[in-house]
């Protein structure tokens, strides 16, 4: 018997792909962010040789990896942030009336297989700056460059979710969650070091953006500040995961309660 | 146990109440008609019947489950349609949708595929189930989103104003379709409608809701009785004719064009418009006639006067 959810996706992945020529230039389109992102890392060094203790391979490091991450998560569950977009169109009522459960039948409602483009050339940049930095490889080092990028597309995912749930108290609230989302987007790509104290400890124990790419570097290249801490990343992601199950749940349970 | 138990139902929406003290039963197999004006409150109790709001007070049970606390459970068992909200994916074909449907229902390749051959033949949709969705005419996308809704084989079908600006040949194949899947599988129904030839024509309960509240629960032929829903034909005769009084079961309530054109009013049970047309023959040559069904509006303010 065939999985739900992996038909309802292969679905989405056909009527995706149905026009080519206006998906080829999307995924072309969905690069634009990797440059930019890069771009500006490369302004910042040209005018200064370190960025919060790290050099630019380092640095690049990080973003990339932030980079890798927050695309997968955009690539799964980007769709969320057009919430308010469901609701009006009455597919919420729909997936209620189907008996899986509200989440999972969202997450596979989309997937942006045109932002896969930014995955790709994350990676790129990602070896690139790995072959070019002095990493002493380990099998454990490499674990965790598979356990920072899988952790840190979940905590970026759980964002996506928690924002999300928001929406269902604001009516138009997709504004929030983009900021919320690539806030945290664009803090998980910088060394956390550079932000002041406050931003600092807001991004690494609030929304733990620091533990998708900034502290498992600083342990994967041994730098001090990393060690343990840079093992952490799953465990971020759990916690944020939890926060917003939680929210989803009292979002629909709002939604149900007040109805549209 | 009953299909549909609901006692003291009570929705507002901050101050406005939409249902207000609703209870009712409909045992198994039952074809309810629940009728009332737009805005009377009709939507808001299938969304509490279906686990999609949640009541201010009082219970509403669906095949004995809880909507809101046993939705999932609940979902396999009952099918449900909102005329005017799709749920079927509007870029991919019915085919695709049903396939999906399957697999959400967990039923088997061959139990989809035997499934979707009979609603595919039973409700004619055989020349555009494999046309995207949003490329379907009003009627195509509603007979897909019934065959989408029973798909399934739920107990009850929810409909929430399935024919509502469906023009006359769609909304008869809906009606002749939903009373053979009745007569075949024994599905209950319950018709949120508007329109009272759907009333009349697929089910042997009405219930009237007006304000949030329930108004009148009975059969047609007794609502007839208390406020007359009565049914008009119009006639249009070759030439004119004198009038047409004296017909009987029918009281003449119209005459236009010097006697061309004539409307008789008949209450449903007392006659029908064969034994009307054999009488009005022997006085004048009919040309074409059309019936008027009563107003929902008019019943529902009649049933207040009276």
């Amino acid at each position: 018997m065939a999985n739900p959810y992996v038909v309802l996706v292969r679905m989405r992945m056909r009527a995706q792909t149905v026009y080519r020529g206006s998906f080829a230039v999307e995924i072309l389109a969905s690069l634009g962010a990797t440059v930019s992102g890069f771009g500006e890392l490369y302004v910042i060094f040209a005018n200064v040789p370190a960025l919060g203790g790290l050099d630019f391979t380092a640095a690049v490091l990080v973003f990339a990896i932030g980079h890798v991450s927050f695309s997968l998560a955009d690539l799964v569950v980007g769709h969320l942030d057009a919430l308010p977009t469901y609701l009006r169109a009455g597919t919420l009522d729909a997936f209620l009336l189907r008996p899986l459960p509200v989440l999972a039948q969202l997450i596979t409602a989309d997937i942006s297989l045109r932002r896969f483009g930014r995955t790709v050339a994350g990676t790129a940049i990602a070896v690139t700056a790995l072959a070019s930095s002095d990493v002493d490889w380990t099998p454990a080092k490499g674990a965790l460059l598979a356990v920072t990028v899988c952790s840190g597309a979940a905590l970026f995912a759980a964002f996506f979710v928690g924002a999300a749930a928001v929406q269902f108290w604001l009516v138009e609230g997709t504004e929030f969650t983009a900021s919320f989302v690539y806030g945290g987007n664009y803090a998980a790509q910088f060394p956390a070091s550079v932000f002041a104290t406050p931003v600092r400890v807001l991004f690494t124990f609030v929304v733990p953006a620091a533990f998708v790419a900034y502290l498992p570097v600083l342990t994967l290249l041994d730098l001090p500040g990393g060690g343990a801490l840079g093992w952490c990343s799953p465990v971020a992601a759990a916690a944020v995961w939890i926060v917003a199950l939680l929210g989803w749940r009292a979002g629909l349970r709002h939604y149900t309660g007040a109805g549209s | 146990m009953n299909i549909i138990s609901v006692s003291n139902l009570r929705r507002a929406f901050g101050a406005k109440t939409a249902v207000d003290d609703l209870s009712f039963d409909v045992p198994p197999g039952a074809a309810v008609g629940y009728i009332g004006a737009n805005g009377a409150g009709k939507s808001t109790t299938i969304k509490m019947l279906t686990g999609i709001l949640k009541p201010t007070s009082g219970t509403a049970l669906t095949c004995g489950l809880e909507p809101l606390r046993q939705r999932r459970q609940l979902a396999r068992r009952i099918g449900v349609v909102f005329g005017q909200r799709s749920q079927l994916w509007w870029d991919l074909p019915l085919r695709d949708s049903f396939r999906a449907l399957g697999a959400i229902h967990r039923l088997g390749p061959d139990a989809v595929r035997a499934r979707t051959s009979e609603l595919v033949d039973r409700l004619d949709l055989g020349d555009f189930v494999d046309t995207p969705v949003r490329q379907l005419s009003l009627g195509q996308r509603i007979r897909g989103e019934v065959a989408a809704a029973l798909l399934h084989g739920p107990e009850l079908l929810i409909l929430d104003e399935p024919t509502i600006g469906l023009d006359v040949l769609s909304k008869e194949r809906l009606r002749v379709f939903l009373t053979e899947q009745r007569a075949q599988h024994g599905t209950s129904l319950l018709l949120a409608t508007h329109d009272m030839g759907d009333v009349r024509r697929l089910t042997e309960r009405i219930l009237v809701v007006d304000h949030g509240r329930l108004a009148f629960d009975g059969t047609l032929t007794e609502l007839a009785g208390q406020v007359g829903a009565e049914r008009i034909v119009v006639l249009d005769l070759t030439e004119p004719a004198p009038d047409l009084v004296g017909v009987p079961g029918t009281r003449l309530v119209g005459v236009e064009a010097g006697g061309l054109r004539q409307r008789l009013s008949f209450a449903p049970g007392e006659t029908t418009v064969a034994a009307i047309l054999s009488v009005v023959a022997s006085r004048a040559q009919v040309h074409d006639l059309t019936i008027e069904e009563p107003d929902i509006e008019a019943v529902v303010r009649r049933l207040y006067a009276s």
